[in-house]
């Protein structure tokens, strides 16, 4: 357990030694900025019965920082290492793959939800300036912060895949960049195909990203996006062992 | 099993797509040698290395680490070797005594004894005065003994270097070579480079690859011994010609000799001794018997170069 500790302290260590760790918050804050100012100007307009959160989620920029930001946090991961070759110096120590795949897609979420943290400081901004204690509800949060961290974990799953089967860190992130827009995609597939069968819509329904997002922002958490998103990112990471270990049997 | 065994490879295959990069190799490394691999550009060096290693499955064959399988002990078998692979890659974003630090404990030591051990191949790789500094700011030379302190962090049986010397400048390379000399006896080294010297400065057994088959491995006295096939001696003694050779001829041990004068009454002798025979001793000897004077006596030696061009060259003409 100690190794994969070390490995995610080292990974972190990583993002936080090098410029891009701080260019990408740097450009996530900017987008979060734009985003509330937008949500103040909603805020301007007549009442409306939503949460805060769901102002700022409602505002186009959410998205574009969880499409954006993935594929640039996860691409480093592998393919830099291949590329000045301490991918080599990792794997001839005595550290399970497992423990690699698992210790770089923790690093990679734990500098995600870094990233998302000067979120709080907007919404304290509203509660300390309005006096309006309903403004900010912990659980509803709590709850934004989950769908977060939810749907982040499938985005880096998919950008560490990305980054685990090319050398070339540009490569990783069109990569993530390509899956992240077709999984975000398919959450709209389902309001287009109406002419389907029930239980291809019902398929369909658990990738309607949108709606489960909205959902979260509400406060409300029901375990079925829980368990789906869960599912797909143990799944993707599960892939990505894969890609991981080929170079055994290669 | 063999116990003194550090190394075992057993008819080592490795295939990439296209090309066979090894032939079926087989040598053995006993505990506590140095050993040298030799050979050209794309020889299989690193290849070899990499298998070694538990980087890169071999296609075919047992390779055995103190008697651990490389690749079904995997794990067991990488805990006791230290390898520095080609070109030295590090973190360069670190600074040296955290990437020591962070190193040891990936392979396993406690986060006390990964202090001590640190603190040792610090003093041991002569680090002290950069432990703080960033290793993308440190000179090629100081890169280079990171990546020797990171390969002996962990005490490992079985030292890999990949080509420990290149790019360093005399100063450097003689740092690091009696670094890997001081190493012999408590470690088993095995490292890969094309600079010949240096496998004669350094190391106890030679392998010499080609083409991804081992030509030859023996000691580099013995491979000497097995390129001349008999020794050949030169003295320059002060003596009339026909008196030098009249004495040559009665030596039974010398089997052939060439006497051609060089200045004033100096004669410069070849003599070529029978197979193995050292006659050096024989020569001194004979000639203060006489009370002629010498002033050089010398073996002629094949350098690693002459054997290394023979041995693929006769590999090139023989494929």
């Amino acid at each position: 357990m100690h190794v994969y500790w070390t490995l995610v302290r080292r990974e972190l260590g990583g993002y936080f030694n090098s410029i891009l760790g701080y260019v990408i918050i740097a450009s996530a804050l900017f987008l979060m900025g734009l985003s509330f100012v937008l949500m103040l100007g909603n805020l301007r307009s007549e009442p409306m019965p939503v949460t805060l959160t769901e102002l700022f989620f409602m505002t186009p920029f959410f998205w574009l920082i969880i499409l954006l930001a993935a594929p640039v946090v996860t691409m480093r991961l592998f393919a830099m290492e291949r590329a000045t070759g301490t991918y080599e110096t990792l794997m001839t120590t005595p550290v399970r793959d497992v423990q690699v795949v698992a210790a770089k897609f923790t690093a990679a979420l734990c500098f995600y939800v870094v990233m998302w943290l000067p979120l709080l400081a907007c919404l304290f901004l509203v509660r300390h300036f309005t006096d309006e204690q309903g403004a900010l509800d912990v659980g509803v949060v709590v709850s934004t912060y989950l769908g977060i961290i939810l749907m982040g974990g499938v985005y880096l799953a998919l950008g560490c895949l990305g980054s685990a089967v090319t050398n070339s860190q540009t490569v990783a992130a069109m990569i993530g960049l390509g899956l992240g827009a077709a999984f975000f995609m398919a959450s709209f597939l389902a309001g287009w195909l109406d002419s389907m069968g029930p239980w291809q819509r019902e398929l369909l329904a658990g990738f309607a990203l949108v709606d489960q997002m909205r959902d979260f922002t509400r406060g409300v958490v029901d375990t079925r996006p829980v368990v789906f998103h869960l599912s797909l990112t143990f799944l993707v990471l599960f892939l990505t062992l894969r890609v991981i270990e080929s170079r055994r049997w290669k | 099993m063999n116990s003194w065994l550090m190394i075992e490879v057993q008819n080592l295959v490795k295939r990439y797509a296209g090309q066979t990069a090894l032939k079926g190799i087989s040598f053995n490394v006993a505990r506590g040698q140095v050993v040298g691999l030799l050979g050209s550009n794309g020889a299989g060096k690193s290849t070899t290395m990499r298998i070694l290693s538990g980087f890169l499955p071999a296609t075919s064959g047992v390779v055995r680490v103190a008697g651990r399988d490389v690749f079904s002990e995997s794990e067991e078998a990488r805990r006791l070797i230290g390898y520095m692979p080609e070109n030295n890659p590090l973190h360069v974003d670190m600074r040296v005594r955290d990437y020591l630090k962070f190193r040891a404990r990936l392979k396993g030591l406690s986060p006390r004894r990964s202090r001590e051990r640190v603190d040792v191949v610090i003093t041991q790789c002569g680090l002290a005065d950069v432990t703080r500094k960033i290793i993308g700011h440190l000179s090629k030379g100081y890169r280079q003994r990171v990546g020797l302190a990171d390969a002996l962090v962990h005490e490992p049986q079985l030292i890999i270097l990949d080509e420990p010397t290149i790019g360093l400048d005399p100063h450097q390379i003689r740092s690091v070579r009696s670094l890997i000399k001081s190493l012999a006896g408590s470690h088993t080294v095995l490292l890969s480079t094309h600079i010949l010297p240096e496998v004669e400065m350094t190391c106890s057994r030679v392998l010499i690859l080609y083409g991804g088959k081992i030509l030859a491995a023996d000691t580099p006295e013995g491979l000497q011994n097995q390129m001349s096939g008999d020794s050949q001696v030169v003295a320059e003694i002060a003596a009339p010609r026909a008196e030098i050779e009249a004495c040559w001829r009665q030596v039974p041990e010398v089997a052939q000799f060439d006497v051609v004068p060089v200045d004033g009454e100096f004669h410069r002798c070849a003599l070529t001794a029978h197979a193995g025979a050292d006659i050096r001793s024989l020569v001194y000897w004979t000639v203060q018997e006489r009370g002629w004077m010498m002033r050089e006596l010398t073996r002629s030696r094949h350098s690693l170069e002459d054997i290394y061009v023979r041995v693929t060259q006769g590999d090139q003409e023989g494929a």
